[in-house]
């Protein structure tokens, strides 16, 4: 039996005093796609970046399909490859077309040649609907356009699992759709997610699993339709209340 | 009401306009009515010596002022770099150092640090650095202009969005990957210009390589004007560099305010 992407255990992270988080513990398996959501402040990011090793654990362990990457010989480079990461704010390289925000990472990290870099750089544009945007710069594209391009760029390491932290929060609304449907299908591939969203319909749609933070620990978890309909915490009641209203 | 406190304001600030420019008009009237124009003519004027400056105040003395300007440059970029990057580096001991080179070379006068490795380093170690002016007037102004420029760049960096260097490294770029190819390219737009500014500063300061006793192939400028000032007793050799001066300078100057527009426009 091969190891579970990303198993996380008793992870805690402080920023000097504050403890951000505070025993996080929680399995994530092959295939699976799982939402994160919780109040501002909660420490959403922080467990998302930490499993990147963007940010550093305080204690405790996460193990990448099997391996160790809070040990200190860990290879964290080439364990990045391995975990596709989507931001908020999309952060393309804005000094770069879309092709080499495509083609950088293959070529200096993966060592490809330009011509496959460019294959599978056609190849994943294809796939998040934006061929025709290939030779553009990322500031003549919508916010909707850039953050489909920023996914490609993720998926031309070939990950084994992706990050995603609030992907259509800096959109307008109407272009929002663009960028789940996208998740969607990477979903339906079968690619093991994580995503921070506060999209309920994704979540609902498209989870297997949802989890609810708050305060830095897990509060509940389960799949979407118990969680999201029948939360069995004041907390995620509460939580589920705030956001209903504001939508 | 308020119209009429506008109105006497307006009406003041024409007659305080008009006022500013009688007395300018004065001034030039006084200087062009009472200056002595043959004296001025023949001290910073004559043509005759100023043909005798030609061609060797643009093939050796121009000449030189470029080169001493564009070795220093290149050293002080080079040098700026590596001091910037130690600048922001994890390692405290290399932050310690940056920090010192940058405050001292920042605090002293350019032409303490061009005597000193012009002749310092000859007295102390028996040793001179090769090259003659250039090798020493270029080092000398080098060192100095790498620690301006440090700061520079440092700025520079920081200026690129921290999102950046994350999106860079969640790809599985190592540090200095990400830095080469994600960074820096972003980074050097933003400074371009006051790196030219920077150019600006250094063609000027090749002046101060007269302390260093040029021989007649090694003259910049400014030490070409002197000498050429001290023959003739004459300062027109001053309006003549000074021209000279100004034909680098200035379409360099202008390139910044262009440079600097063009960055002003992208932002918006
Ligand atoms: N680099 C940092 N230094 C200090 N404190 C930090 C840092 N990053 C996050 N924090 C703090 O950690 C806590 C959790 O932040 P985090 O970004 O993980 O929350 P979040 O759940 O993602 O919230 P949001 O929904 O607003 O994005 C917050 O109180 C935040 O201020
Ligand atoms: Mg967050």
């Amino acid at each position: 039996m091969t190891a579970p992407p990303i198993e996380i255990k008793d992870l805690h992270k402080y920023f000097g005093e504050l403890e951000v988080l505070r025993g996080i513990s929680t399995t994530i398996q092959t295939g699976e796609v799982v939402c994160l959501l919780g109040p501002s402040g909660s420490g959403k990011s922080t467990l998302l970046r930490c499993v990147n090793l963007l940010e550093q654990p305080t204690s405790g362990t996460i193990l990448i399909e099997g391996e160790d990457i809070t040990d200190e010989d860990a290879d964290v480079d080439g364990l990045r490859t391995r975990i596709g990461m989507v931001f908020q704010q999309f952060n393309l390289f804005p000094h770069l077309t879309v092709l080499r925000n495509l083609r950088i990472a293959q070529r200096k990290v993966l060592g490809r040649d330009t011509a496959e870099a460019t294959r599978i750089a056609e190849e994943m544009l294809a796939r998040v609907g934006l061929s025709d945007k290939v030779n553009e710069h990322p500031s003549r594209l919508s916010g909707g356009q850039q953050q489909r391009v920023a996914i490609a760029r993720a998926l031309c390491m070939n990950p084994d699992m992706m990050l995603f932290d609030e992907p259509t929060s800096a959109l307008d609304p109407e272009l929002i759709g663009e960028v789940l449907d996208v998740m969607r299908e990477l979903a339906d591939d079968g690619m093991t997610m994580l995503v921070v969203t506060h999209e309920m319909g994704f979540a609902l749609q498209v989870a297997d699993r949802v989890i609810f933070m708050d305060g830095g620990v897990i509060v509940e978890e389960g799949p979407p339709n118990e969680v999201l309909r029948n939360p069995q915490h004041e907390r995620t009641k509460r939580f589920l209340r705030a956001i209903e209203i504001e939508d | 009401m308020a119209s009429e406190v506008v109105l006497r304001r307006r009406r003041i600030q024409r007659i305080r306009r008009g006022a500013m420019y009688g007395i300018g008009i004065a001034v030039v009237v006084g200087f062009v009515l009472f200056a002595d124009w043959e004296t001025i003519r023949r001290n910073f004027f004559n043509t005759e010596i100023a043909r005798d400056m030609l061609p060797e105040v643009l093939t050796v003395a121009a000449r030189n002022t470029i080169i001493y300007t564009a070795l220093a440059f290149a050293l002080g970029l080079v040098l700026a770099l590596v001091l910037a990057l130690m600048k922001l580096s994890s390692i405290a001991p290399y932050r310690w150092f940056a920090t010192s080179y940058i405050e001292l070379f920042r605090g002293l006068p350019a032409l303490i640090t061009i005597i000193l490795v012009g002749f310092g380093f000859g007295i102390a170690f028996d040793w001179k650095i090769p090259g003659g002016t250039l090798g020493k007037g270029s080092i000398g102004l080098g060192l100095v202009a790498g620690a301006y420029m440090a700061e520079t760049i440092r700025a520079g960096i920081q200026a690129v969005p921290k999102g950046q260097m994350e999106a860079a490294r969640s790809l599985g770029m190592s540090p200095s990957t990400a830095m080469t190819y994600i960074i820096l390219p972003q980074a050097f737009r933003i400074i371009i210009p006051p790196l030219t500014n920077e150019m600006v500063l250094l063609i000027k300061d090749t002046s101060l390589l007269f302390v260093l006793g040029t021989t007649p192939a090694s003259k910049e400028l400014t030490k070409f004007a002197r000498d050429f000032m001290a023959q003739n007793q004459n300062a027109t050799p001053l309006t003549v560099v000074a021209i000279v001066y100004l034909i680098i300078t200035l379409p360099l100057t202008y390139l910044v305010r262009r440079l600097e527009r063009k960055t002003e426009a992208e932002k918006r």
